[in-house]
C-alpha cells in the first residue's frame, strides 16, 4: 500500500511534532492556574484581573541581556497565570524597552492591558513622549494612559481625553504615590471624566480609605493600587513573623498573598500592581487573585494584625 | 513639583543594586584591557608630579580632561543613561569640568601640581593614590567579583576622587572653581550608593 507510507510518515512526524510541542509547552501548562478573580472597570464594565504587574525598578535593567530575559520570563509567567494589566512609565528608565523586548521574544499576548503614563513638565512634549513610549512597547495603542504624579496635568489631561475621543487610547487616568497631592487627586477625580486613578494603598498605608476610595466608587473610577509591598520593605518586615493561623480562611498561602488580598478586597480597588523580577514571586502574587476574598470584618482583623507586628 | 521635599533618596533610585553592579561589570568587560591604559595614565601623572617642569601642569590637566571626556561619553552617556535618565545630565556636568580643565590648566597654564607636606598636599596625594590603588579593591573587599572593580579613568567615582586629590595639590586660586564638579559628583554618587546600600541591606 504505497499511499499509506507517506501518510504513516506524516502521522509519525505529526506525532513527533505533537510530542515535542507538548514537551515544550509543558512548562506553560504547569504555570497555568485557576482563572483569576476579576473586577469591572466602572466606566465600561470590562473586567480586569485583580492582580497586575508593575515595572518600577524591577524592569529597569538597561540592555543587560540576561536580566532582560529574566523580565521576559516574569511576563510569561504573569500571562500564563491569567494576568493582563502591565503598568509602566517613561520615568522608569529602560522599563518600557524591556517590556517591548519581552513582547518581541514571547509574542504579544492578546490579553495584554497596556497601561503607561505621560511624564513631562511640558504639555506640548506629551504627544511625542506617548508616541515614543508606544514604540518601545510595540503596541498599536495603549489601553490606559495616565498623567504620572499629576505632572503638568492641566495640559496633559485634555490631550489624553482628546486621544480617547479619537479612539487612540481606551482609558484615561491620573496617578500619585505615597500619599502625595491627595487634595489635587480628589479635585481632578471630582471634576474630570477620568476612568482610572492610581494611588498607593496597602495594609499599612490606608489614608485613601477616608476620601479617595469612596470618591472613586461615587464617581465610577477604577482604582489601581501601587506600592503594595512598600517596595519590598513591608513584605520583608512581615516575613519575620509566621502567617496567622486564620489566613487559611481566605486561601492565603504566604505573606505576599495576605497583603495583596487585603488590597484587592476593598470594594473600590480594581487591581494592585506588585513589581517583581522573579517568576516565583509572580506565581505567589497571582495566587492572591484566586480563592475566597476577605469580608470587611476580616479585613479589619488583617490590618490590626499587621499593625501589631 | 512642589512636593520634592517629600521624596527620600530611595524613592529616587530607579534601579536595583544587582542591575547597577552588573552594569559596572559589563562596562569593564567591554573595555578590557583599557583599564591597564588608564591606570598607566594615572601612574604617569604620579610620575609627572615629581617633575616640576613648566609643561607639567598643562600635561596633567590635558590627561585628566581627556579621562573626564572618556568617562562622560563611554560610561555616563552610553552606559549609565540606559538605567538612569539623569546620567545624560551628569555627562554634561562632566563636560563642563573637562572644558574648565582644558581652558584653565591646558590652554592658560594656570595649574601647577606641587606635592607638599602641607595638610592639603598630604590629603591631595593621599586621595589621588587612594583613587588609583585602593578604589578598585572595594568590589572584591565587599564580596563582589573583581570584574565589578571601579578603575580610575574608566568609572566616574575614582576619576572624580583622583581629580579632587590633584586639585588639592595644585597652586593657584582657580583650582577652587574646578573642585565644584568633582565634589558634586562625589555627593551624587555617594547618595546613590547609600540608597543602593540601604536597598541591598534590607533585601
Amino acid at each position: 500500500m504505497p499511499s499509506e507510507t507517506p501518510l504513516s510518515r506524516r502521522s509519525v512526524l505529526g506525532a513527533v511534532a505533537a510530542g515535542a510541542a507538548a514537551a515544550v509547552l509543558r512548562p506553560f501548562d504547569a504555570l497555568a492556574q485557576a482563572a483569576p478573580i476579576t473586577k469591572p472597570i466602572p466606566s465600561t464594565g470590562e473586567r480586569l484581573p485583580v492582580v497586575g504587574l508593575g515595572t518600577w525598578i524591577t524592569f529597569n535593567v538597561g540592555d543587560d541581556a540576561e536580566l532582560r530575559d529574566e523580565c521576559s520570563a516574569v511576563m510569561a509567567a504573569f500571562f500564563a497565570a491569567g494576568g493582563r494589566l502591565i503598568d509602566s512609565s517613561p520615568m522608569y528608565g529602560s522599563s518600557q524597552p524591556v517590556i517591548g523586548y519581552a513582547h518581541q521574544k514571547l509574542g504579544r499576548p492578546p490579553a495584554l492591558f497596556a497601561a503607561d503614563k505621560v511624564w513631562t513638565s511640558s504639555g506640548s512634549a506629551g504627544p511625542e513622549q506617548i508616541e515614543e513610549s508606544r514604540g518601545y512597547w510595540g503596541v498599536r495603542r495603549f489601553d490606559l494612559l495616565q498623567v504620572h504624579n499629576l505632572l503638568a496635568w492641566e495640559s496633559h489631561l485634555p490631550q489624553l481625553l482628546a486621544m480617547k475621543a479619537e479612539g487612540r487610547v481606551r482609558y484615561v487616568g491620573i496617578t500619585t504615590s505615597e500619599g502625595r497631592r491627595h487634595e489635587d487627586i480628589e479635585r481632578v477625580m471630582a471634576s474630570h471624566p477620568i476612568d482610572f486613578v492610581q494611588i498607593t494603598y496597602n495594609v499599612l498605608d490606608r489614608e485613601v480609605e477616608d476620601r479617595i476610595l469612596p470618591l472613586a466608587q461615587e464617581r465610577g473610577i477604577a482604582v489601581i493600587a501601587n506600592r503594595p509591598f512598600r517596595e519590598g520593605s513591608l513584605i520583608r518586615t512581615v516575613k519575620r513573623h509566621p502567617l496567622p493561623s486564620w489566613a487559611g480562611e481566605i486561601g492565603v498561602m504566604n505573606w505576599a498573598q495576605f497583603i495583596l488580598k487585603f488590597i484587592v478586597s476593598h470594594p473600590a480597588v480594581t487591581c494592585a500592581i506588585p513589581a517583581t523580577s522573579k517568576v516565583a514571586h509572580v506565581k505567589e502574587n497571582m495566587g492572591a487573585a484566586t480563592g475566597p476574598v476577605p469580608d470587611a470584618a476580616l479585613r479589619r482583623r488583617m490590618a490590626a494584625h499587621v499593625e501589631a507586628l | 513639583m512642589d512636593e520634592w521635599w517629600t521624596y527620600t533618596l530611595s524613592d529616587l533610585l530607579l534601579f536595583s543594586p544587582r542591575t547597577y553592579y552588573r552594569m559596572l561589570q559589563r562596562h569593564n568587560e567591554t573595555l578590557w584591557p583599557g583599564q591597564i591604559l588608564t591606570l598607566g595614565l594615572g601612574l604617569g601623572i604620579m610620575g609627572l608630579l615629581r617633575r616640576p617642569a613648566a609643561w607639567q601642569g598643562r600635561a596633567i590637566s590635558i590627561i585628566v580632561a581627556t579621562l573626564w571626556a572618556w568617562v562622560a561619553w563611554s560610561f555616563l552617556a552610553r552606559r549609565y543613561a540606559a538605567i538612569n535618565w539623569a546620567a545624560s545630565y551628569f555627562a554634561w556636568l562632566f563636560a563642563a569640568e573637562l572644558l574648565l580643565l582644558v581652558w584653565i590648566g591646558g590652554i592658560r597654564g594656570r595649574l601647577r601640581y606641587r606635592p607638599s607636606r602641607s595638610i592639603a598636599g598630604v590629603l591631595g596625594f593621599g586621595l589621588f593614590a587612594l583613587a588609583l590603588a585602593f578604589y578598585p579593591l572595594i568590589a572584591p573587599l565587599s564580596g563582589r567579583p573583581w570584574q565589578q572593580s571601579e578603575v580610575f579613568g574608566i568609572f566616574p567615582d575614582p576619576t572624580a576622587i583622583a581629580t579632587v586629590g590633584l586639585l588639592l595639590l595644585a597652586e593657584g586660586s582657580q583650582r577652587w572653581g574646578l573642585l565644584i564638579v568633582p565634589l558634586l559628583w562625589c555627593f551624587i554618587s555617594g547618595a546613590t550608593l547609600w540608597a543602593l546600600g540601604s536597598t541591598a541591606a534590607s533585601a
